[in-house]
């Protein structure tokens, strides 16, 4: 009796810690959505009421839709970070790889190298990689953000990934030499489905960040024809006056695409952990 | 079809040496089992055979060509692994049939071989699940299914008993007996299981810090151990070793006794003792002596005895079976 009334206060305290961390996390979302579908007036009156129907308005929308051009936005932020996930994943996947699976003179060291990059930002070169993109001819343009996302997100998934590959086990591989697969087929075909649950992992991490980043795309693509959803929406925000409902919708329809991938991600996650534990 | 010849191979990882100069040479048809403590470098051994590590020196030769060159996938050779090696996302059959794929064989020709092998390995009802959905049994059946199809001129069995249960070790052993027979082919066996070595083993290899210790038939490991190594790997128990000086021979450092070659009796007998702990096995008794001329003995004996801790016991050794051996722990030939 007393051992199940503790039990039920731990498990309450642990639900109310984590209830509450839920709350704080979504709370900003919230106050994203509901406010979008808000007139001007009610945001600023009573900002955390719901939309009701005298001050429901979808304003906000209407001026994102008509303003700029949003779809073009929302494609470019997707081209960049599919694009930057697939590089990343590629790359850091190989040079896990080869990390990982064959001893060579510098391996540990060039191991180090690549996990420097997780502790300094990439943003302390922005001086250095704007001028080497001037230098080139890639500033406004696609290729020279999935270049510099690409560029960090590798340290962190060839970190990730090398880990994970060291423990697949010696033998399968080996087996695969036998049988005549060659390192590339061994690498695709046997080593990359059963990392599959770290690269779910790694694409959310390096995704995120990408979708959400302000720095680069103000930098280096500023241009109208490659502005991502987040530089777009800053448009919406001035000096002396913010068009608070554009800012919000423009936000909350950020939102969408990157729930989707997160979406497609987290389950081929949940799928590699169950399969790992049935067999 | 199927020799094999090792010419002075070492290999060495860094500055440690995990062979020390291996020579060997393995006939067509023969069960060859290496056997030894682990890390003696018998698994680095069947790798530098197999191809998947590189003998820092000496020669490999199959069938007599120099495979020093040829990548694991053009020896010859197939390999069973302890931890099965499936490919986890091929069913049984394609499993099976990757290697001939791979080679480029014709189709018709890889079914034939596949049907065959799952015959003789009783793996038809299987052929189209995924290793997951098998049993560990039929697992390493199907890995060693994967090596026949390949009718390779070596087998190559890297402990593949290790991860299954009893029960299931002795049939599979069994099965890779009945295997050998029927296939004639010639099998390189790794295992540190003892009880396997003397078992399926036409030849055996004991290898011990990257050294072959000694090679032959079981029964000649079994009779005429070579070192005092050799003596207390082979058999079980352990081989009792005892200070020569204590016996009052000269010319022998250690004297060398198996356990199931002393007689004991409660009335008379050269070595008198108090037992310390009896084991009842039922098929035998396995008896451990505090004896005052020999020191601590182990005693086997075959059936159901009455000894027990405390009882005062007398033990005699066969003489005819005692091994005496040199201060460098080498055999003295019986004179």
């Amino acid at each position: 009796m007393a051992k199940a009334r503790t039990s039920l206060i731990r498990s309450g305290l642990i639900h109310l810690a984590l209830i509450s961390y839920t709350l704080i996390a979504l709370f900003p979302v919230f106050l994203t959505l509901v406010n979008s579908f808000k007139s001007r007036n009610a945001i600023f009156r009573d900002p955390m009421a719901v939309p009701t129907p005298s001050t429901f308005s979808l304003i906000g929308y209407e001026t994102v839709l008509a303003q700029g051009d949003f779809f073009g936005y929302f494609q470019n932020s997707l081209i960049v970070t599919v694009f930057s996930i697939a590089l990343v994943l590629l790359f850091g996947a190989m040079a896990a790889f080869a990390l990982s699976e064959y001893r060579f003179r510098g391996n540990l060291l060039m191991g180090l190298y690549l996990a420097l990059g997780i502790m300094i930002p990439i943003r302390l070169g922005t001086v250095a990689i704007l001028q080497g993109m001037v230098a080139a001819g890639l500033v406004n343009t696609l290729t020279a953000l999935v270049l510099v996302y690409t560029a960090q997100g590798l340290p962190l998934a060839i970190f990730i990934l090398s880990e994970f590959m060291r423990n697949v086990s010696d033998d399968l591989k080996n087996a695969g030499r036998i049988d005549g697969l060659s390192e590339y087929a061994i690498f695709f075909r046997l080593v990359l489905p059963l990392v599959r649950p770290a690269m779910a992992t790694v694409a959310v991490f390096t995704m995120i960040p990408i979708w959400n980043d302000l720095w680069f795309p103000l930098i280096l693509a500023p241009g109208e024809e490659t502005k991502t959803v987040t530089l777009g929406a800053q448009m919406f925000i001035g000096q002396f006056v913010t068009n608070w409902n554009a800012v919000l919708s423009a936000l909350s329809l950020a939102i969408l695409p990157v729930l989707v991938l997160y979406v497609i991600f987290s389950r081929q996650l949940i799928r590699g952990i169950t399969s790992g534990a049935v067999k | 079809m199927g020799s094999l010849k090792l010419t002075s191979i070492t290999k060495a990882f860094g500055n440690h040496e995990v062979l020390k100069g291996i020579d060997l040479v393995v006939e067509d048809g023969e069960f060859v089992i290496f056997v030894g403590p682990s890390g003696c470098g018998k698994s680095t051994l069947l790798r530098v055979i197999a191809g998947l590590e590189d003998a820092t020196s000496g020669s490999v030769q199959i069938d007599g060509a120099e495979v020093a060159s040829v990548p694991p996938a053009k020896r010859g050779i197939a390999m069973v692994f302890q931890s099965y090696a499936l490919y986890p996302h091929l069913t049984v059959k394609d499993n099976m049939g990757l290697g001939l794929k791979q080679a480029g064989t014709p189709k018709d020709e890889i079914e034939t071989r596949v049907t065959e092998a799952s015959r003789m390995l009783s793996l038809a009802p299987y052929l189209a699940r995924r290793p997951a959905e098998l049993s560990g049994g039929q697992r390493q059946r199907v890995a060693i299914g994967r090596a026949i199809v390949r009718e390779p001129k070596l087998f190559l069995f890297d402990e593949p008993l290790s991860n299954l249960d009893a029960a299931l070790r002795v049939q599979t052993r069994l099965e890779i007996a009945r295997l050998h027979r029927q296939l004639k082919a010639t099998m390189i066996y790794v295992t540190h299981d003892q009880v396997e070595a003397m078992t399926l083993a036409d030849k055996i290899v004991v290898l011990n810090a990257g050294a072959i210790e000694q090679v032959g038939s079981p029964m000649d490991l079994y009779n005429k151990p070579a070192n005092t190594f050799v003596a207390g790997f082979i058999g079980s128990p352990q081989m009792n070793f005892i200070d020569a000086e204590r016996l009052g021979d000269r010319q022998a450092k250690t004297i060398g006794i198996r356990p199931e070659h002393i007689a004991l009796s409660r009335e008379s007998g050269d070595w008198k003792g108090k037992v310390v702990h009896a084991e009842h096995l039922g098929a035998d008794t396995i008896l451990y002596l505090e004896t005052e001329a020999a020191g601590l003995l182990t005693v086997r004996l075959f059936g159901e005895h009455r000894y027990g801790a405390d009882d005062i016991v007398f033990a005699t050794p066969d003489r005819s079976r005692l091994h005496r051996f040199d201060a460098g722990d080498k055999a003295i030939a019986a004179s």
